[in-house]
């Protein structure tokens, strides 16, 4: 009994509205409200594995989820490592200062990054004042800034997953062998590294996939010529009114998001 | 090495939003020139009428849908936690976790073409900020089915057994003990529904209707065109409310290994 309302109420409001999609991306675009008409038309589909325009959109979200996870790897990578380290009854804190970014909005997270990054922010202001430039730089509204925005936001899905697989380790593996000799590096890479590993496969995992469906980032600091799937189905949807080829391109984004999430375990 | 990476990844999470608070009490327009502390801001964000009315608006909405996913959610995180094997578990886990693994443009998308064909068929429901509640329902029961599982998996079984076997008949079971355990899970995921619910810039846009904005669409056209100090004053209002939030939620987390905190 417990379990109906739940269920049905997910029935509704999940399952519905996925087999919705996967009908509109066959149906044909009408002149009609609401523009399309039920059927069986696989032009948008095929349109969104062939045009150019959206192979350009598929790549860019494809380079964008993994440049994103590199450098949320390369930030988080080493935080992961000291928190692991830190005495234990400092690591419910660290995790926690980790995670309370989260909790504030990710538009309150873009504003401030718009504040820094803008032509007249406070980076500009300090490369002017240091004499590094002499006039302000465009950083606002590049691929370089979209990066930094994704890392950011999403940094904390890799240092989690990341730290408890190493706080989960045994530290006497670590310390026999640098017992046998191995010096530190060989110690990294023969013992944290493979230890770490199913961690940094879940991190990955939770970083771009969300990342690659990724709207807002992109929009308030990417550049305008940028090309995302999730910025294309946006317009197909709200500018060109095209709803079957939002659709179509969506099945897309799904199958691309579905696969890799069979890999994250929770 | 090790203190000097905690130290650059703190710096690197928190600098910028003590930069975004620092600006939003700047007397000055320009945000790198400091001209003196000021409410300005502040005042002209009460004064800003369309700001108030999508906060308000959110505010409500937000409630509201916290209220219902928590509901949903706890009856659904008992099922997991107490009804072992029923059939169609591994369904129901799976559209539990989809919205999530699911970008919220799927999500977003999906769920305004469902309610385009029901008000099509039905002439129900008109989009707007009812269809913004049924939405970010359907996301927030996740956060709290999976919290109050996490809170139930520890402990809790035996204190019931106790009370059923001293005759306690189920519903008083989970009036009297189920629920009071649950209760910090509860308080955290009504948080984090609600918090999530006031954040929620693109399922929010895919499925409200004209005459709803929500504060978070409003933020999100204003920065497209450009922040103003306004903005800087609304983040650290929101940036306040969701510490104090989670402030809470800290303050009566739920404990491991699942015992009860009096």
């Amino acid at each position: 009994m417990i379990a109906l309302l739940p269920f049905a109420w997910l029935l509704a409001f999940i399952a519905a509205p996925a087999a919705i999609l996967l009908a509109i991306a066959l149906a044909t675009p009408v002149e009609a409200v609401p523009p399309f008409a039920l059927g069986w038309n696989t032009e948008p589909l095929a349109l969104a594995l062939t045009d150019p325009l959206y192979h350009a959109a598929l790549w860019g979200s494809l380079r964008m989820a993994a440049l994103t996870a590199g450098l949320c790897l390369v930030l988080g990578y080493p935080m992961a490592i000291a928190i692991a380290r830190a005495p234990s009854h400092c690591r419910p804190v660290l995790r926690a200062l980790v995670l309370l970014p989260l909790l504030t909005g990710v538009l309150l997270r873009l504003t401030a990054w718009i504040a820094i990054l803008r032509d007249e922010g406070y980076l500009n202001a300090a490369l002017l004042a240091l004499g590094l430039t002499d006039a302000p730089l465009h950083l606002l509204h590049t691929e370089g800034a979209m990066l930094v925005g994704l890392a950011y936001v999403y940094l904390p899905f890799m240092i989690l997953p990341i730290e408890a697989r190493l706080s989960a380790a045994d530290p006497r593996l670590e310390q026999a062998a640098a017992d046998l000799g191995a010096p530190p590096w060989r110690v990294f890479r023969h013992v944290t590294l493979p230890l770490s590993l199913p961690g940094v496969l879940a991190g990955i995992v939770l970083v771009a996939v969300p990342v690659s469906g990724e709207v807002i980032v992109p929009a308030l600091l990417g550049a305008p010529e940028n090309l995302t799937l999730g910025r294309v189905i946006w317009d197909a949807f709200f500018q060109e009114r095209d709803w079957p080829q939002a659709a179509a391109l969506a099945v897309i984004l799904l199958a691309l998001v579905l696969l890799p999430s069979r890999w994250a375990k929770p | 090495m090790r203190t000097g990476a905690l130290l650059f990844g703190y710096a690197f999470l928190y600098a910028p939003i003590a930069l975004l608070v620092l600006g939003s009490f700047n007397d000055s327009r320009l945000t790198t020139a400091w001209s003196g502390f000021s409410l300005r801001w502040y005042r002209a964000l009460l004064a800003d009428e369309a700001l108030r009315e999508a906060a308000w608006l959110s505010l409500r909405i937000a409630a509201i849908s916290a209220t219902g996913a928590t509901i949903l959610g706890t009856m659904a995180g008992l099922a997991l936690a107490r009804l072992g094997r029923f059939p169609g578990r591994t369904g129901f886990t799976a559209l539990l976790a989809a919205p999530l693994v699911l970008p919220d443009l799927l999500l977003g998308l999906a769920l305004l073409l469902l309610f385009v064909l029901l008000e099509r068929t039905l002439g129900w429901p008109g989009r707007g900020a009812g269809t913004v509640m049924l939405a970010q329902i359907t996301i927030g029961i996740a956060y709290v089915a999976f919290t109050v599982r996490a809170r139930l998996a520890g402990g809790g079984t035996l204190l019931e057994q106790a009370a059923a076997d001293l005759g306690a008949p189920p519903l008083t079971v989970l009036r009297r003990i189920t629920l009071p355990l649950l209760a910090p899970a509860l308080a955290a995921g009504w948080g984090l529904a609600f918090v999530l619910s006031l954040d929620d810039v693109v399922v929010a846009s895919f499925v409200s209707g004209p005459g709803a904005t929500t504060l978070p669409m409003l933020m999100f056209s204003t920065l497209r065109l450009g922040p103003t100090p306004v903005l800087n004053a609304l983040a650290t209002v929101l940036l306040a409310l969701t510490l104090l939030m989670g402030w809470a939620a800290w303050r009566w987390r739920p404990v491991a290994g699942g015992k009860a905190r009096h």
